[in-house]
């Protein structure tokens, strides 16, 4: 892999005619770091992201996660380490005309028109004037802002500069799309649409790194995910492996000791003295535990289907204690707040 | 998309948020006032007093050259003003952020600020500075050494704050980058009147200072080459009785700079946007 060092220019300018084979990796960083003096942010950041994926990024607050997409951009210059974006050095100028990015702290001219903010965008990302009305209308109806689109920024709210923020992502086709908190200031509808939006980006082809500490958000819309802890990435998972990883819950009444050894040969089980849980036990073996409880005495009330959620691996991941609470259907959790 | 190109974009930007945020507007207003009140005043001044004898012409122009060192203040203010919050306060804000994701350099955004500001303020500057000078030529019918070349001067006087402005704006928070810029281009006029006061007298300690401090922050320089270009001419100081050798000395009075002067200014300029643009480039995001 040919690499920029450390220290490298962050507008390196560099051809990024390279970058442009699909061979390559979205993302690929090695032990890449970033100390603000004394601090250290980024530990030694080591991922790949695959082209085409949509990627999570997920980790605590503080864990480096926008200090590494700055870096990922140009925006922030590495202390050590090294990294190539869509095959090009972290930095490269030409590249950036082929990421869209939606900054997790960020405001546009408030004296501008969205449509006029995202012209700016349009001249900046050195689209053809061309094809500038055609981009406007496509972003603008992509988020929603169409009916605003004359309007002035000022006088938009949160969500409605998170939606052009998302829809200045959005112009000229890119190829990688870098999303920091993406739904932090919307509706659930707001967040719906965005979900809509990163998977008509995934059948498109375009990579998507999103970060976010919406784990449900997360879970419903990546592909893979990597989990970083004090500027490391602790573990990379896939969602499809995620999803597998079954589990029962058996609201019970009247179930002794040898009961729940019984339930332990299915699979690691607990008793909250209410919920019988049991981790990784395969869908068509629920039916003969829940047979051999009837006949061990117990009185079953509700068979629910469990698997582990994301939060929970997390949780799990970073040394936190997993919340106590009764096991809840797949598919029929809220939103994080 | 070269540099130029990047440069002007960010250039066209500045100008039009100066459009939209009245700015241009408030300017141009203000003018068309200034000039309108100096006219009614000076008019009145030589209603009071006609300007018909060398000593009504030394008069006038001392008033001028007032009038001059007032505008010469407004414009440093205007440049300090439009220049501090124009990069640190973007960034702090998030603004930045989403334009410099895209193929823009940090030194561009530095370049294209400066560009936009400067032309804005370059215009300002000559055109009611030609103004004021013909409303007071109208008014008293008082013409200058060198009428043409104050306009210039105090336009450059102007970049050379705007520069300092911008530069400090880079890493300084505005209203402590603005106050430390005003606060130097009062020490720049004072260190040039003391150097004034070390040519009269001779003393090489206060020279040296008034050199010194003209390297460091040139636009007394240039505040020079405007008040002598609407100083009396030689012949209205003779016939007036004042030595043209003392007056020279005066707060209000002043010299064209030499070449060496104003190439000087011009490296001084471009130094300082290096710099600006080295201390941007360093800056965490």
């Amino acid at each position: 892999m040919a690499v920029v060092s450390a220290g490298a220019a962050q507008d390196s300018s560099s051809s990024a005619a390279e970058g442009r084979e699909g061979g390559t990796p979205a993302i690929e960083t090695r032990e890449l770091r970033k100390q603000f003096g004394r601090i250290v942010a980024l530990t030694g950041l080591t991922m790949t992201v695959r082209r085409g994926e949509v990627f999570g990024f997920l980790g605590p607050n503080g864990a480096g996660k926008t200090t590494a997409v700055k870096l990922l951009l140009g925006l922030s210059r590495p202390s050590a380490g090294e990294g190539r974006v869509l095959g090009a050095p972290i930095g490269d100028l030409a590249t950036r005309q082929r990421i869209g990015y939606l900054p997790e702290l960020f405001r546009y001219q408030g004296w501008m028109t969205a449509r006029e903010v995202l012209a700016l965008h349009c001249e900046l990302a050195r689209l053809p004037r061309s094809g500038w009305p055609a981009a406007l209308d496509e972003a603008l109806g992509l988020v929603g802002l169409a009916d605003r689109s004359n309007d002035r920024v000022e006088t938009f709210s949160k969500g409605m500069q998170q939606r052009l923020g998302l829809g200045v992502a959005l112009l000229g086709q890119p190829e990688l799309v870098v999303l920091d908190e993406p739904t932090s200031a919307l509706d659930p509808v707001g967040r719906q649409d965005v979900r809509e939006i990163i998977r008509s980006l995934r059948d498109r082809g375009v990579t998507v790194f999103l970060n976010s500490h919406l784990l449900t958000e997360v879970e419903r819309v990546c592909d893979r995910v990597a989990i970083v802890d004090k500027g490391r990435v602790v573990a990379e998972l896939a969602m499809s492996e995620v999803r597998r990883e079954s589990g029962v819950g058996i609201r019970a009444a009247g179930l002794d000791p040898a009961a729940i050894e019984l339930a332990g040969q299915y699979g690691p089980a607990r008793f909250d003295g209410e919920w019988l849980t049991v981790d990784g036990i395969a869908e068509d073996r629920v039916p003969a535990l829940v047979a051999q409880l009837v006949a061990a005495g117990a009185a079953i009330h509700a068979v629910v289907p469990s698997r582990p959620t994301l939060e929970e691996r997390f949780l799990a991941l970073l040394g936190a204690e997993e919340p106590t609470r009764p096991p809840e259907p797949a598919g029929s959790r809220e939103d994080d707040p | 998309m070269s540099s130029l190109q990047s440069i002007a974009i960010v250039a066209r930007l500045t100008l039009r948020e100066a459009v939209r945020r009245r700015l241009l507007w408030a300017l141009v207003g203000l003018t068309i006032l200034i000039v309108v009140l100096t006219w009614w005043a000076f008019s009145r001044i030589a209603e009071a007093s006609p300007v018909i004898g060398p000593t009504q012409v030394l008069g006038i122009s001392q008033i001028l050259v007032m009038l001059a060192f007032m505008f010469s203040f407004v414009l440093a203010m205007t440049a300090v003003f439009a220049a501090s919050p124009a990069i640190g306060p973007e960034i702090e804000s998030g603004l930045l952020l989403a334009m410099l994701a895209r193929p823009l350099r940090r030194t561009e955004v530095l370049l294209g600020r400066w560009l936009g500001l400067a032309s804005l303020l370059i215009v300002y500057a000559l055109v009611a500075g030609y103004l004021e000078i013909g409303a007071v030529a109208l008014a008293t019918g008082y013409v200058a050494a060198d009428p043409t070349a104050a306009p210039p001067y105090l336009a450059a006087e102007t970049l050379v704050l705007l520069t300092l402005a911008l530069t400090f704006s880079t890493r300084i928070a505005s209203v402590a980058g603005g106050a430390v810029a005003v606060v130097a281009y009062g020490l720049a006029w004072m260190a040039g009147v003391m150097g004034g006061v070390g040519e009269a007298f001779n003393n090489d300690l206060l020279r040296t200072a008034g050199t010194a401090t003209r390297l460091i922050l040139p636009s007394d320089v240039l505040w020079r080459g405007a008040a002598g270009a609407l100083s009396p001419t030689t012949d209205v100081l003779s016939a007036s009785g004042v030595n043209a050798a003392i007056y020279k000395f005066s707060p209000f009075s002043g010299a064209a700079p030499s070449p060496e002067w104003l190439l000087w200014c011009i490296l001084w300029i471009a130094g300082v946007l290096a710099c600006g643009s080295f201390l941007l480039r360093r800056r965490e995001l």
